[in-house]
């Protein structure tokens, strides 16, 4: 008898103490670094909803999407609101398992004017689908070793005025102190596939579907990342290698075209000893272009969609929130608003005192608002493969783009 | 008497399924652990990918949005339409064969199965034999040796090559171009044969062997201790008569040792087969997932990953991993009917 007076007090004392603590529990899901402005903004939104729980289940960027995908999948264990990078925005919208904003009770396109317009367009997708809202964006720059071009006698102007004068500078820089201009063509590729674009249309697909791979965008970036192979100046290393990180490090290499956020990354850990010898530019030709992204979605399946959304918009519309991120993590902000912020014209020291910010603000203002396709990234994925063919076994630009065209065709399924 | 006697008065056909005792349905519920885990984590999933494999299952969708697709899943994987099929006998219908991912991933699948798994069994077997006839005291700890790369995680172990083989700050490129940089009096007696300049091993040319490599490095421990225990059952007065009747070593090992390691040789090779065609991590990490310039090392379970996580479509990532089954079902039949025959 006693055992059970003992366990029905337990029951009861445990029923009791849940009940004080009956908040509402909002769950959401991150990836590592974009979980850090969650941290942030925590305090700051407890401060309006006190009687709201936030639990924060942050993976890393490759675990994480793919758990939100098996959650997806099978509807089990998804969280309110989830972290997505730009990479899986297309995918998770067009498989319908996230809410579409633009409509009713979002309402979302109300904010449209307040984000940098591409951001907004990459978080659309097919049909209209306004997938996620936009948190963090990556503007493009062209980071370079002020003191090595210094030595090799060779200008910024040089450097970004178009690509032919990018590579005789790369030339230059060679011969006179044996360091490579960037670690791989297909960098080069990369941005002049994004180049000339306006609004409304897309890398690797039109509207309607079409494969774009065999215009002559494609042809003049396999053809100058050719020239710059040829030209000897790329060193041949992949991003993100050891011996990438390592030839920043040595200073082997002098410059590398990527997200803003790249100068957070060389600052923290890549090559930290090289502070205030690093400059950031446009990027040659005069492309503007994004690297990376951060976004919020709610799926489908979320259990409080009316709080989700409430946190979503905290998170990417308070200027507040964007700012704390922004000063904090250097994560570049969506929100418009947010960059008008002192911080923007802060000097930055591991850029000699330069006020880079600004200019990857107007960088941001510039870059087109594209069409992305949950395909794109197959569709990346080819264009690599036969860019490699070109570059290390000399297949011919035109036969290896027909080639990407046709195995795009066969991994495509509408 | 009562749970005998049924109420509708039929005991004849009741009194056989008499019901257990507590205590008699012990044994049930301590190997219940096994088959519910079994259920669950092996058999269900099994059951269910050969399911999924006939449907369009578009992940993100969610369960609900599984749409019939019949066979369609295998005709997009195995992609035979168009092929030109009256040219079978020329290059260009096996070029165009390869340009197609199933194809291609088949054919390094098998590439690096046969240079990687051959290999293994070739040296094993004499392995064993060396092993098992000098070795005294010193063999537990030789075998050891040879079985630490087997029981080493295999991430561990691509990543430890892959800086081993880096192009700037590997290793391997500083001894070889230390050698081919040799002064000996003045000349460098080496250069000949020795590269002067870092060796770029990120090339096409290099990749499938180094994934070879690799992971013939790390079953031939395996194998060799495989043959090794057959050989301990091997008697040792058939060796005793061989050396009376004048036999050398090697004739000994050609007429006693392998024949009768052949049931062994049909074990090991099957584990080689199946292991072979699953090959995964090691190219997978090698080369981060690309499969290298020209998806020269993609295997076909690397195109299962990339199909079903990288593109969210899991029918086809089903269909793939039946095709492959049957390969290995397949081959491993023909095994049996080479190495298993009796005679």
């Amino acid at each position: 008898m006693k055992l059970a007076i003992r366990l029905s007090l337990a029951t009861l004392l445990a029923s009791a103490t849940g009940l004080a603590a009956a908040q509402t529990v909002l769950t959401v899901a991150s990836f590592k670094d974009l979980d850090r402005s969650v941290t942030a903004a925590i305090p700051l939104y407890k401060k309006l909803h006190p009687d709201v729980e936030i639990k924060l289940v942050a993976l890393g960027y490759g675990d994480h999407h793919n758990a939100m995908i098996t959650a997806l999948a099978t509807g089990a264990n998804l969280p309110d609101v989830m972290g997505i990078e730009i990479g899986f925005v297309a995918k998770f919208a067009e498989g319908g398992g996230v809410e579409d904003l633009s409509k009713p009770p979002y309402n979302a396109l109300q904010y449209k004017d307040k984000f940098f317009k591409f951001s907004v367009a990459q978080a659309t997708s097919r049909g209209g689908i306004f997938a996620a809202m936009p948190a963090d964006i990556g503007p493009g720059a062209l980071f370079y070793r002020k003191d090595l071009m210094d030595k090799a006698g060779i200008t910024e102007a040089q450097l970004t005025k178009s690509w032919p004068s990018f590579i005789d500078a790369g030339k230059t820089l060679k011969a006179k102190t044996g360091s490579y201009l960037i670690p791989h063509a297909a960098a080069i590729k990369d941005i002049i596939i994004r180049s000339g674009l306006k609004d409304g249309e897309g890398i690797y697909f039109d509207s309607k579907g079409k494969i774009l791979v065999e215009s002559p965008r494609f042809v003049n970036a396999f053809e100058t990342a050719k020239l710059a192979r040829a030209a000897g100046i790329d060193a041949k290393i992949g991003a993100w290698s050891n011996e990438w990180s390592e030839g920043f490090k040595r200073g082997t290499i002098a410059s590398e075209m990527m997200g803003s956020w790249l100068a957070g990354h060389l600052k923290n850990w890549i090559a930290p000893d090289t502070k205030g010898n690093w400059r950031s530019a446009g990027i040659p030709g005069g492309v503007n272009a994004s690297y990376g992204g951060s976004f919020y979605a709610i799926p489908k399946g979320s259990k409080n969609k009316a709080l989700a959304w409430d946190f979503v918009q905290f998170m990417s519309t308070n200027r507040e929130v964007q700012i704390a991120a922004f000063r904090e993590l250097d994560a570049f902000p969506a929100l418009v608003d947010a960059t008008t912020d002192a911080f923007v014209d802060q000097p930055m020291e591991f850029l000699g005192g330069q006020k880079a910010r600004q200019d990857w603000k107007a960088t941001a203002a510039k870059i087109p608002a594209t069409d992305v396709d949950k395909l794109d990234p197959v569709a990346a994925e080819v264009v690599a493969a036969e860019f490699d063919k070109v570059l290390e076994q000399g297949k011919d630009v035109k036969t290896a783009l027909a080639d990407a065209k046709k195995a795009i065709e066969r991994r495509v399924r509408r | 008497m009562s749970a005998v006697l049924a109420p509708n008065g039929k005991p004849a056909k009741e009194r056989k399924r008499r019901r257990l005792k507590p205590w008699q349905l012990m044994p049930y519920v301590f190997v219940a652990p096994f088959f519910i885990l079994f259920l669950t984590f092996g058999l269900f999933p099994l059951l269910f990918s050969a399911y999924a494999s006939f449907f369009r299952w578009e992940l993100t969708a969610g369960l609900g949005n599984m749409k019939w697709e019949g066979l369609g899943n295998y005709a997009f994987v195995l992609q035979v339409n168009d092929l030109p099929w009256s040219r079978f006998f020329s290059g260009e219908f096996w070029s165009e064969l390869y340009a197609r991912d199933f194809w291609r991933a088949m054919y390094n699948t098998f590439w690096l199965g046969i240079v990687s798994g051959l290999p293994q069994h070739l040296i094993a077997v004499p392995l064993a034999f060396f092993i098992h006839t000098k070795f005294r005291r010193a063999r537990n700890p030789v075998i050891a040796m040879y079985f630490l790369p087997y029981i080493t995680n295999t991430v561990a172990i691509t990543l430890v090559f892959s800086s081993l083989f880096s192009r700037d700050f590997g290793v391997i490129n500083q001894v070889l171009t230390g050698l081919g940089h040799l002064e000996l009096f003045g000349i460098h007696p080496l250069a000949w044969l020795f590269p002067a300049q870092n060796v770029d091993w990120g090339r096409p040319e290099y990749t499938r062997p180094i994934v070879s490599f690799i992971v013939w490095w790390r079953f031939v421990g395996w194998n060799t201790v495989l043959y090794l225990s057959a050989l301990q059952t091997i008697p040792k007065d058939l060796y005793e008569a061989a050396t009376i009747d004048g036999a050398g070593l090697l004739q000994q090992f050609r007429y006693i040792t392998v024949p009768l390691l052949r049931p062994m040789m049909l074990l090991a090779v099957t584990l080689t087969i199946i292991g072979n065609l699953q090959l995964f991590e090691e190219p997978f990490i090698l080369t981060g997932g690309s499969g290298g310039v020209g998806q020269v090392a993609e295997t076909v379970a690397m195109q299962m990953y990339k199909v079903g996580l990288n593109d969210g479509d899991f029918g086809t990532a089903s269909a793939v991993a039946w095709l492959m089954f049957m390969v290995i079902a397949a081959l491993t039949w023909l095994n049996n009917r080479t190495l298993g025959r009796k005679d």
